[in-house]
């Protein structure tokens, strides 16, 4: 069975209608209901029928054009391997965050401003996979641009959500305005506008290497690759949780795909720089976004900065596919690529898990500060749960999805010196070491999100007045947990519905690996590296529950409750537990004074004062300091200078006119 | 091409509407202007006229109509009227002096002349030099909007400016003659809007020239 685009476009259009009927709704009680309902429906119809695609005809190209937009192009609409899965990512995610909206939407202060533009994004991201067009790429992209924007200024009143649109306004522009200028770039002279036009055009080099760099400052700044990244953790935790995690999980990929779409589709064979610079800007996103994420002690927020990680994480794969793929290593490009996607699908599984389990906890507490959590998983055990998968998921730890991805990162790193650049070979062994010392401090950032949240004790009244959230959100979060366990165990599976993709874009694929014995997957070959992650579930399985029933065997049933020791101090409050600040200090003494500017400064009253002492920590981030405010200082300057032109008479505009006209004349007759 | 008749005479007759345009760069009263705008307007509809015959475009004989009904006789009828009511015979000043506004304009053809001849290198010939002399009248009646301070004389300009916008689209072959009437159509009703505008300044200010309005916005001293 094929599915035709058109099916699709039928979903897009039902959302569309979802959200212009979430307006007619508006206030009304039952308004949240009846949207994520109706968005979750259509979801799960995408969903199913990109399943049957996959299962039926994975490599199937489908093409509609429709008499819409610009006349003589039309609205270009096409499913491929590649946009089967990001749709497949975008519907996935829309379906799982509605579910969780129904029980989540119920505490929402102002439904009327999230409803209608929620319906909105899922359509416009929808949109954008699906476009075969520059045009209808470039509509889509600020459709969902905006209706995002929408959403995360949903919260107008407070200060910080209208300052994150802001910023996120701007980068988004400037984002949109790159894309442009890139599409324009490779549509050229003549204006070929559909993709089928640019892909069998062949650019010259210097076009090429403009246009990789724009796709970077584009599809990068909406992906968060530093240092575009500013907009990232302002804006993501601004919006209902919900919403938070379609931004990170499917958001951030949906730029990823315009990326991908662009770089390995459209353009033709970049220059061997240009994945070194990918490599590179890969690996100091990575670095730096957990970083961030280890100072934040705002859970959606150091989720959001854990999101740059992982997408430093995807491009340095990518940029290791483009390398290999300059080089006709075939196999090598397939693997870093797989490697990529793979970790995009799970990216987007556990980082909608983990905002799901911020928003619970916010639900339940009304807290995002860790700092004044704790203790929650006496609470609330189900979500204790779910977030605990989802923080060993994204700390790549076997059994778990995670670990699968990274590991055929690391593998497709390995492959680097066969190739034959010397630049290439020094910088990828390097980009591997940073890769795992991100991973490293991502798993120390997850064992104290999941440590300071919820374990100890709780740290304020809020936090001990904790209830379990509702049906809808818990199984929501353990679907995602189900699917990140699935896909760590059977990751042979995921590889090769990944194959055809690779195939058509890096021209390889790596050997079909779910008919391998025992479920394991050898990307290479068996005598190189094998990883089997059902033998490990079995293995940690059998030896935890064994280790537990020799426990429970030898030990007395006794049960022997005592006051913990308290370390000399009288009075152990939950205060003088190990905060956030406490486990996140080493490594901010380590990098802080480098990368953050980090600066402690510690107030002691003098004797016989009888004002407590304190210990400010200060720190800011570079990319603000050296990018962002002197070009905003410029704009300002060049703005006042301006100003003289709001206040010129009639007759000096329509100068002003004549002679802008007669310089481009000038301009015309010099260069012709 | 070149020695043939109707290219000839539609070079010539081309040629004459920027030669008029000039005529308009030195008038400096406001009665002369307008005449010279219906002289203008005269030529232009000749000009379409010619180019009708010439392309066998039958509907283009409607466009040299209109230009010889509204632009040769309607308007300037109503021009010489609402001077009248004015009452603003007396001299118009340019602010720049006819001697550089003069030389100004030759640089303006020249540049349109070398901008449309070198881009165009494999055009129709007739099509070619009839838009190079459209971009001179284009240009010119931007300079007589630039060069006056009377709200009237600016007026003439931009309508000088959109007789430039007609030759060049009858020049090249085949345009809709739903375009030509829409654009006769805004310019009658940029004329009529014009106009209100005109008596309305002057009702508020007692003069007609623009550089009343900047003194009420306070920014002259």
């Amino acid at each position: 069975m094929t599915i035709d685009v058109s099916l699709f476009l039928w979903a897009v259009a039902a959302l569309l209608a979802t959200a212009v009927v979430a307006v007619a709704l508006g206030r009304s009680a039952s308004a949240s209901r009846l949207v994520y309902g109706a968005t979750l429906g259509i979801s799960v119809v995408a969903v199913v029928m990109l399943m049957a695609h996959l299962v039926s005809a994975p490599g199937e190209i489908s093409m509609v054009r429709l008499p819409l937009g610009l006349p003589w192009i039309g609205a270009g609409f096409r499913l491929d391997a590649l946009s089967a899965l990001f749709l497949l990512i975008v519907n996935f995610g829309g379906a799982i965050a509605s579910l969780y909206g129904i029980g989540y939407g119920r505490h929402e202060d102002a439904p009327h401003r999230v409803l209608p533009f929620f319906a909105a994004f899922l359509a416009g991201m929808n949109l954008v996979v699906l476009a075969d067009d520059a045009f209808t790429f470039l509509l889509s992209w600020e459709f969902m641009s905006l209706a995002s924007w929408a959403l995360v200024v949903s919260n107008h009143r407070s200060e910080d959500s209208r300052r994150a649109g802001f910023v996120y306004l701007v980068m988004a522009s400037f984002g949109t305005l790159s894309l442009l200028l890139a599409f324009g770039l490779m549509a050229g002279p003549t204006g070929g506008y559909a993709f089928d036009t640019i892909r069998e055009m062949t650019h010259a080099p210097l076009t090429v290497a403009i246009v990789f760099i724009l796709m970077l400052f584009g599809a990068g700044s909406k992906a968060g690759l530093v240092p575009l990244h500013v907009w990232l953790p302002l804006a993501h935790p601004a919006a209902p949780s919900h919403v938070s995690a379609l931004m990170s999980g499917v958001m951030t990929k949906v730029a990823i795909y315009g990326f991908i779409r662009v770089v390995f589709d459209l353009l033709g064979e970049p220059a061997w720089w240009s994945s070194a610079v990918l490599i590179m800007l890969g690996g100091a996103t990575a670095v730096l976004g957990i970083l961030y994420a280890l100072m934040e002690t705002d859970l959606k927020r150091l989720l959001a900065c854990s999101t740059i990680e992982n997408i430093g994480v995807i491009f340095v794969s990518l940029g290791l596919a483009l390398a290999f793929r300059s080089n006709a290593m075939g196999w090598a490009a397939a693997l870093a690529f797989t490697a990529a996607l793979f970790h995009i699908v799970n990216h987007s599984l556990f980082k909608s898990l983990l905002f799901f389990g911020a928003g619970a906890v916010i639900t339940a507490t009304g807290q995002r500060d860790m700092e004044k959590l704790g203790g929650l998983i006496h609470r609330m055990p189900w979500t204790s749960f779910a977030f605990l998968v989802g923080c060993v998921a994204i700390s790549a730890l076997p059994p778990l999805n995670g670990f699968v991805s990274e590991w055929l990162t690391f593998q497709a790193v390995l492959q680097s010196p066969d190739l034959p650049e010397w630049g290439l070979k020094i910088i990828v062994p390097a980009v591997g070491g940073l890769l795992a010392f991100s991973a490293a401090l991502a798993a120390s950032c997850f064992v104290r999100a999941f440590g300071i949240t919820f374990l100890g004790r709780s740290r304020s009244p809020a936090a001990d007045q904790a209830h379990e959230v509702d049906r809808f959100s818990l199984s929501a979060m353990f679907i995602l947990a189900a699917l990140c366990l699935a896909a760590g165990i059977l990751p042979g599976f995921v590889i090769d519905a990944l194959s055809p993709i690779t195939q058509a874009l890096v021209g390889g694929s790596i050997p079909p690996q779910s008919n391998a014995p025992w479920l394991s997957i050898a990307p290479i070959a068996e005598s190189r590296s094998s990883y089997n992650g059902l033998l490990v579930f079995v293995f940690i399985a059998v030896s935890a529950w064994g280790a537990a029933l020799l426990v429970h065997r030898l030990a007395s049933r006794d049960v022997r409750r005592s006051a913990a020791w308290d370390c000399g101090f009288p009075d152990a409050r939950p205060q003088t537990q190990y905060t956030a600040g406490s486990f996140a200090q080493p490594i901010r003494r380590v990098f802080g004074t480098l990368v953050f500017h980090a600066r402690e400064t510690v107030d002691m009253p003098p004797p016989g004062d009888m004002r407590a002492a304190r210990l400010t920590v200060e720190t800011r981030d570079l990319a603000w300091d050296w990018i962002y405010t002197p070009i905003a200082r410029g704009i300002g300057f060049a703005a006042i200078r301006l100003n003289r032109l709001q206040f010129l008479t009639i007759r000096q505009y329509l100068s002003l006119v004549f002679l802008a006209l007669v310089a481009l004349l000038l301009v015309l007759a010099l260069w012709t | 091409m070149y020695g043939n008749l109707s290219f000839d005479i539609a070079h010539l007759l081309a040629g004459g509407l920027v030669l008029v345009s000039f005529m308009m760069l030195y008038q400096d009263r406001l009665y002369a202007l307008i005449n010279t705008y219906a002289l203008h307007a005269l030529v232009l509809s000749l000009s379409v006229a010619w180019q009708a015959l010439v392309q066998h475009a039958p509907h283009l004989f409607v466009t040299a109509a209109i230009a010889l009904g509204f632009k040769a006789i309607v308007i300037p009828v109503a021009l010489h009227r609402i001077v009248k009511r004015l009452g603003i015979h007396r001299d118009i000043e340019t602010v720049v002096g006819i001697g550089p506004t003069m030389l100004a304009g030759m640089g303006l053809v020249a540049l349109s002349m070398v901008v449309i001849l070198r881009i165009t290198p494999d055009a129709d010939p007739l099509a070619r030099e009839d838009l190079a002399f459209a971009l001179s009248v284009l240009l010119l009646g931007l300079l007589v909007m630039v060069t006056r301070r009377n709200a009237v004389s600016q007026v003439i300009g931009f309508m000088a400016l959109e007789n430039g916008l007609i030759l060049a689209a009858t020049g090249a072959r085949g345009m809709p003659l739903v375009v030509e009437i829409s654009v006769a159509f805004s310019v009658v009703i940029a004329f009529i809007v014009i106009g209100i505008f005109l008596f309305r300044i002057r009702e508020r200010f007692d003069t007609v020239d623009v550089g009343a309005l900047d003194e009420f916005r306070g920014e002259r001293q």
